[in-house]
């Protein structure tokens, strides 16, 4: 028997060699990754800072500060465009009442996704009954001392966050019906949700704005023919209830039978049992579902430029065949500007739904 | 003893029997639906007389009388509207498997790269999900097409990425691959190397389970699928060559063309697509529980068997319900070609055809119609899938 080698002393980790190599040089594969993942880096990084930073034109008032060789990004197309982007073609005399539906909407939505800020039932209640009338009646006008602003002058950031926010209003409480309606143990019920949902989970939204374009039209009487936007809005809504309920299904799943049997041993009614017992629980899971579903119906608005309405991304493409700013850069800046705007939108909201993932499974992590 | 009462029996034609109220609130929804969808067939039916829309599929027998600028099948401008409806419908369908094909193995590169233990590759992958998925589909089509592709040069000026490959903007040009004769016998022994590889995995495993004794069928099967078609590529005296393009002041002629319109679509769905494939696969590996390697190390499995063995199909387990979505997702969101032109189903059919005909309900239906067939299709192949994988419980 022979003792075996003594293990030499462990490798130093605190240092900054230590780490490098730990996680970037441990092995010649992994040496092998870093410089390739590193020539990935410099492939696109510099070229994108030169772009967007360093050789872009800041300031200027016509297109000619953007010619020449070597520029890089456009911005003052952005600047002097900035206020179509957000409001679109709202005539510039009326756009306070933009403003004040946006801040209303900032004020109500912020104690909203604060889990700490009391008063959520009215909160909610705001949010999705008052504050979308209160909108509408400032937006489209037709109102004493409010002259009316058809829909067609609506664009930019303004038609982007009407059509998420009715899509996400209308869609929650049918998608709970619907949820509901698909769990419910009679058949014809049952049957009716499930070929409403499939059908709309089925079709891509482009037909769904084909169809609320051109084909809904020819279903209305005579004489009845609402505006192209409120048509989207309604493709728009019924589209992303489909969605919405398979989320809430996916909560209602996740309740114990026993929380059903002992509101019925109770004695509640079936809306009882719902709307007191089973909902409450069952949203509260769902939360980060819904906020992903709203993601996904947000970057999905941008669909509506494809039937001639213009939201953030249809402003900007509309921008591009100005001939005041045609620059050569100028699809470069424009699509740039339009996807920092919406990955800003889009990334915080999806951190928010982490945040509430991290919160709610706290308690059943033990 | 009390016999136990059963639910709603009994208790006669009453308000407060639950079978009672339960047909009685089921007729009225369904009379309901059905009173709506009367409502609404009267109606367009009184609007298609008054509009004098005729009404029928007999359009798609006419000619069409427009020109489609990539078609997979025989298609002029004599053709009908029925043919165009199939030309479209392909242009679909091949824009869809490729961007399957391309998004799954991006997807799973970005997925096991976020799980390296290399700091830089984890990054990158983590920063490229997070661009990705949080930019709408279509800006970044909008980007690939109108602000990478269509600026690039023309033909005279093009950029050649590799020999006889060329990048402008008449889109992307590949050598031509040109079969040779002899080529036949190539294609035979690939055909025979697949069968009998096959054929030699069930038998080894079959024996396996009979008596325990191992075979290295895999390894056996992957040479005979490389060596039996390179000896017959041999012996048919290499029967493949490539044709290149040749480049003209205003276009090429020869090779293959992706027109700039497909490889904005293709690479934009790809691109978008692999980031939710990528986090699909993060959370599958992810799931697998550490003690499963632990467990199969111990057993004295080598690295490798216990990937293929322990690790990958409990993943997939998790991972394939999720890939299907995110697989019809792709199917679907290519109908935002219309958005740049491709000549996909949406295009060709919800659009030109549609505008021609103004049978707007007959040509949503059908594309619609396609869609839905496309999606239960989908759903049941994965089903079939899920179901041969999934966990058999004792």
């Amino acid at each position: 028997m022979s003792a075996i080698d003594m293990m030499g002393p462990p490798q130093r980790s605190g240092s900054v060699l230590g780490w490098l190599r730990r996680n970037l040089f441990s092995s010649i594969g992994n040496t092998v990754l870093t410089l390739v993942a590193a020539y990935l880096l410099w492939l696109t990084i510099p070229p994108l800072l030169n772009f967007a930073i360093f050789d872009a034109v800041w300031t200027g008032e016509t297109r000619e500060a953007c010619l020449g060789e070597g520029k890089g990004a456009c911005w003052p197309l952005v600047w002097a465009n900035f206020g179509q982007f957000i409001y679109g073609r709202y005539p510039e005399s009326e756009i306070w009442r933009v403003n004040i539906v946006f801040a209303l909407g900032f004020i109500a939505l912020v104690p909203m996704l604060i889990p700490s800020a009391p008063a959520k039932r009215f909160n909610v209640i705001f949010l999705l009954v008052v504050y979308p009338l209160i909108a509408l009646v400032l937006l489209a006008g037709d109102r004493p001392g409010l002259p009316p602003v058809p829909t067609s002058e609506w664009g930019g950031l303004l038609v982007t966050l009407v059509v998420a926010v009715t899509g996400i209003v209308v869609s929650l409480p049918l998608g709970i019906v619907l949820a509901l309606g698909r769990r419910s143990s009679m058949p014809a019920i049952r049957m009716l949700s499930i070929i409403f949902i499939e059908f709309w989970r089925g079709v891509p939204l482009v037909t769904v704005l084909f169809m609320a374009s051109v084909m809904l039209p020819l279903f209305l009487p005579e004489g009845l023919s609402p505006d192209n936007l409120l048509r989207c809005l309604v493709g728009v809504a019924l589209f992303s209830s489909a969605y919405m309920a398979e989320v809430v299904r996916g909560g209602l799943q996740a309740i114990p039978a026993g929380q059903y049997e002992a509101a019925r041993a109770a004695g509640l009614s079936y809306w009882q049992t719902m709307g007191l017992v089973v909902l409450p629980q069952a949203l509260r899971h769902v939360i980060p579902g819904i906020v992903n579903t709203f993601i996904g119906l947000f970057k999905d608005t941008t669909l509506v430029l494809i039937v001639g309405i213009f939201d953030v991304l249809g402003q900007v493409r509309a921008q591009l065949s100005d001939p005041t700013w045609t620059v050569p850069q100028g699809a470069l800046t424009g699509y740039l500007f339009a996807g920092i705007v919406f990955w800003i939108f889009c990334f915080g909201m999806s951190q928010y739904s982490s945040f509430m993932e991290r919160r709610l499974s706290a308690g059943r992590g033990r | 003893m009390q016999k136990p009462v059963k639910r709603g029996s009994g208790m006669g034609i009453s308000w407060y029997n639950p079978r009672v109220r339960s047909i009685v609130y089921q007729a009225g929804v369904l009379a309901a639906v059905i009173a709506v969808v009367w409502f609404f067939t009267a109606t367009a039916q009184e609007n298609l007389e008054r509009l004098n829309i005729s009404t029928g599929f007999g359009f798609l027998d006419t000619t069409a009388g427009f020109g489609i600028i990539q078609t997979l099948i025989p298609y002029t401008e004599q053709s009908s509207y029925g043919r165009a409806f199939l030309v479209g419908l392909l242009n679909t369908l091949s824009v869809a498997v490729i961007g399957i094909v391309l998004s799954t193995m991006l997807g799973f590169i970005v997925g096991v790269a976020r799980l390296s233990p290399n700091w830089l590759l984890s990054k990158i992958a983590a920063a490229y999900v997070e661009v990705m998925r949080n930019i709408p589909l279509l800006l970044q089509l909008f980007f690939w097409y109108f602000a990478v592709l269509r600026p690039l040069p023309g033909p005279a000026e093009s950029i050649e990425a590799l020999p006889g490959v060329f990048l402008s903007n008449r889109g992307l040009i590949l050598p031509d691959p040109v079969l040779d004769a002899g080529a036949g016998l190539f294609f035979g022994a690939l055909a025979a190397a697949v069968v009998t590889g096959f054929v030699l995995v069930r038998w080894a495993r079959a024996r396996q389970r009979a008596t325990g004794q191992l075979f290295p069928a895999l390894r056996v099967a992957a040479a005979l699928i490389v060596v039996l078609p390179l000896l017959a590529w041999a012996i048919g005296g290499s029967p493949f060559h490539l044709e290149y393009a040749t480049r003209g002041d205003f276009d090429f002629s020869g090779g293959v063309r992706l027109l700039p319109e497909f490889v904005a679509l293709v690479l934009g769905l790809t691109l978008y697509t692999a980031a939710f494939i990528g986090e699909i696969v993060r959370a599958g590996i992810l799931s697998v529980d550490r003690g499963q390697g632990e467990a199969a190390a111990a057993l004295g499995l080598r690295d490798s068997t216990t990937l293929r063995l322990v690790v990958v199909p409990q993943a997939l387990r998790l991972i394939v319900p999720p890939l299907t979505s995110q697989i019809l997702n792709l199917t679907k969101n290519s109908s935002l070609a219309v958005a740049i032109a491709y000549p996909d189903l949406v295009a060709v059919f919800a659009g030109t055809v549609l505008n021609q005909t103004g049978q707007a309900i007959e040509v949503i239906a059908i594309t619609m119609a396609v869609y839905l067939t496309l999606s239960l299709a989908t759903s049941l192949a994965m089903n079939w899938y899920n179901a041969r994988i999934a966990l058999r419980e004792r």
